[in-house]
């Protein structure tokens, strides 16, 4: 069933698939069952690189990329004459299982065109998944898109069968969103995103009662925004982030730089290039509001609407308010310790185990890893008595902190936001 | 200078450590493996390996510390570095000796040593998750193979084992000369001499291979190609992650 005639067709909708920036495949931990193939681990697993730096996790794949819709960012817009071709169910669920059982892929992330109607298209990505779980008694990990337009039952069937659902915003105002995407508004976004986050609080709770009732896209749901192909700021980029984390409960928010693949379209803008860097501080704030206690507004705010492209969002925190500062390693509270700069989580665990033992000074931070560069303004320990945030003016920090080449590269930022977590091996 | 040899295995070390407790007579230096070594230093005592000994050290570890701190220590063992028994021995008499346990005491440098191996042990053997590409054969098994860093492969079998539980497979250590094989019921270690396999990138022999498995191996290195955003090329970031010592082994590198 897959011949070289596939090598074409993978060829166009690899290609076209390519933009989706969404690469996890963590928050399902599945055993595998008997006589079948594959699990799926909580953390993931990559398994190769892309040349851009990328992880390789799943076989990112269209099934058509024939669409009937006219969004201007996207490459496979109606409007371009570029190239169409479709999968078959099959062969996407063949392609699937050869690369898996090669170990070359974690599992699938299946998106489309919109192809006849929304309705049309779900039903035969919904038929993929099916067979992968029924037929060929697959347990990896499987994402799947949701078609915006496509009716409830559909996206009720698709979270039967998917780990993950998801549901593009791209745009993150309405406005511009219908300016861009005249197609789709929020409402064919956001209410398949209610209907995902209904049936998987709604299958959680019958699970509370009955353990063998029907999991809902169990690892929960993401979605994409597009930056820079509007002028919306990160303030409403992030607020927008920070309600779809608490009222839809979502997995993952991905940002993705504005790629002009449609440069001929005026109502984009003319970029010469992707804005990486500031892609790269609005995850290190996405990061600060899910792992480190941040509220939106204190990472940015009507008076500072947009991110600092040169000081990554923690430290322009703590140079905002200098009052808090300095912070005793030895004696502060854990939610305080995670707010200093240059301390991660990982070296605040082995904080928190080690001074249960003696009184930390700066020797042993630098050995548990905390980057004492950018730390040592905003700490005191038994020892140091360096000059911190108060005595020498937030203005001065920011400068110091500048010069140094300490911040590191947009490369290691992306290294360590792109490496999946993971714990140690048992 | 007290200097003891043993015979390379992890048993074996535990029951160094026994040893040096019953002798009160703690190293200065270990040798592993070859006796000939040891000729040179006049000295060395020579341990025999006993299950017994080795079995009393470690629950021993287990009941001054953790079950978890008593198999960082064996993953620690399988880095193979040189100077991984010594640390051992110092990280041991360190967990043995305290009244509390100290496995998470990061002012002691010795702790802080061995995390750090561990880590990187740990490390390498997710690499070895992420980046083992098994081949299709001709009797529709699969095979696999590298050359780890560190000893790590035995880390990696549970993992093979329940993904791939309804297929046959092999993952050999080409640096080590040995692997595990799985018959869809048991793994078991397998030692090969006439294994037909390129060693400068671990591909079987043509002849072994099934029909399509070039077919799937050209698809993989098209979609390597085809998922790969130009306009954000980052060969640093690339290289960051992939280290270069694999790219030999795999399809979307050759
Ligand atoms: S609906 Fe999706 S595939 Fe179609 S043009 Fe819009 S973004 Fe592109």
């Amino acid at each position: 069933m897959i011949s070289e005639s596939s090598l074409e067709k993978l060829k166009i909708l690899a290609g076209a698939a390519k933009y989706d920036v969404s690469c996890a495949s963590s928050g399902t931990k599945r055993g595998n069952t008997q006589g079948g193939i594959g699990n799926a681990t909580a953390w993931g697993i990559c398994h190769s690189f892309a040349e851009d730096g990328r992880c390789i996790s799943l076989l990112k794949i269209m099934l058509s990329n024939y669409c009937i819709y006219d969004c201007a960012y996207c490459y496979n817009r109606k409007s371009n004459d570029i190239p169409r071709t479709s999968f078959t169910p099959d062969e996407i669920a063949n392609l699937t299982i050869e690369f898996y059982r090669r170990n070359y892929i974690e599992g699938l992330f299946l998106s489309s065109g919109v192809l006849r109607n929304p309705d049309h298209t779900m039903e035969q990505m919904v038929s993929v998944v099916k067979k992968l779980r029924t037929e060929q008694r697959y347990n990896g990990y499987i994402h799947m898109k949701t078609i915006p337009g496509a009716s409830q039952q559909l996206v009720t069937e698709a979270g039967r069968w998917a780990d993950r659902l998801s549901v593009n915003i791209e745009i993150p105002t309405e406005n511009n969103l219908k300016i861009l995407a005249p197609d789709k508004d929020f409402k064919s976004v956001l209410e398949p995103m209610k209907m995902i986050s209904t049936g998987i609080l709604e299958s959680k709770e019958e699970r509370k009662n009955h353990r063998n009732a029907p999991l809902f896209s169990p690892s929960g749901q993401s979605t994409q925004l597009i930056i820079g192909a509007t002028n919306d700021t990160d303030h409403t980029i992030l607020k927008l982030s920070s309600a779809l984390y608490t009222r839809r409960d979502l997995k993952r928010v991905y940002y993705s730089g504005y790629i002009p693949v449609n440069s001929y379209d005026n109502r984009l803008p003319a970029l010469s290039a992707p804005p990486l860097r500031r892609e790269h501080r609005l995850y290190q704030a996405d990061w600060l509001m899910r792992f480190y206690g941040f509220r939106s507004d204190e990472i940015v705010n009507t008076e500072n609407p947009n991110l600092d492209l040169d000081l990554d969002p923690k430290v322009n925190w703590a140079l905002r308010n200098p009052h808090l500062f300095p912070v005793d390693i030895n004696t502060a509270d854990p939610m305080m310790l995670l707010r200093v700069p240059g301390i991660g989580t990982h070296s605040i665990q082995l904080i928190l185990m080690a001074r249960k033992h003696q009184r930390l000074n700066s020797a042993h931070l630098k050995k548990m890893g905390v980057v004492m560069k950018r730390a040592q303004f905003f700490i005191t320990c038994n020892e140091l008595r360096s000059q911190n945030v108060q005595d020498l003016k937030p203005e001065i920090v920011r400068q110091l902190l500048l010069d140094k080449k300490s911040l590191g590269s947009d490369a290691s930022v992306q290294l360590k936001l792109f490496y999946p977590m993971t714990p140690a091996l048992r | 200078m007290t200097i003891y040899s043993f015979d390379n295995t992890f048993e074996g070390l535990l029951t160094l450590v026994f040893e040096c407790y019953s002798r009160k007579q703690f190293p200065d230096e270990i040798l592993s493996g070859e006796g000939s070594q040891s000729v040179l230093f006049g000295s060395t005592s020579n341990i025999v390996t006993d299950d017994r000994k080795a079995e009393r050290v470690w629950n021993g570890i287990i009941s001054r510390s953790s079950e978890d701190n008593a198999h960082r220590i064996y993953r620690v063992f399988l880095s193979g570095l040189p100077d991984a028994p010594l640390l051992l021995v110092k990280y041991i008499r360190l967990i043995i000796d305290s009244t509390k346990n100290e496995e998470t005491n990061f002012s002691l440098p010795v702790v802080v040593e061995v995390n750090k191996l561990h880590q990187k042990v740990c490390r390498e053997a997710q690499r070895i998750h992420m980046f083992t590409r098994f081949q299709k054969t001709i009797e529709g098994s699969y095979y696999a193979s590298y050359a780890p860093m560190y000893d790590v492969l035995p880390l990696c079998i549970p993992h093979f084992s329940d993904r791939f539980a309804d297929q046959h497979w092999i993952i050999y250590d080409l640096k080590r000369n040995y692997g595990f094989l799985y018959d869809m019921k048991t793994v078991s270690r397998v030692v090969f001499d006439d294994l037909k396999v390129n060693p400068q990138n671990g591909q079987l022999h043509a002849s072994l291979l099934a029909e399509d498995e070039k077919l799937f191996q050209r698809l993989w290195k098209q979609y390597f190609k085809s998922i790969c955003i130009e306009e954000r090329r980052n060969d640093k970031v690339h290289r960051q992650h992939l280290p270069k010592r694999f790219w030999k082994y795999l399809p979307e590198k050759l």
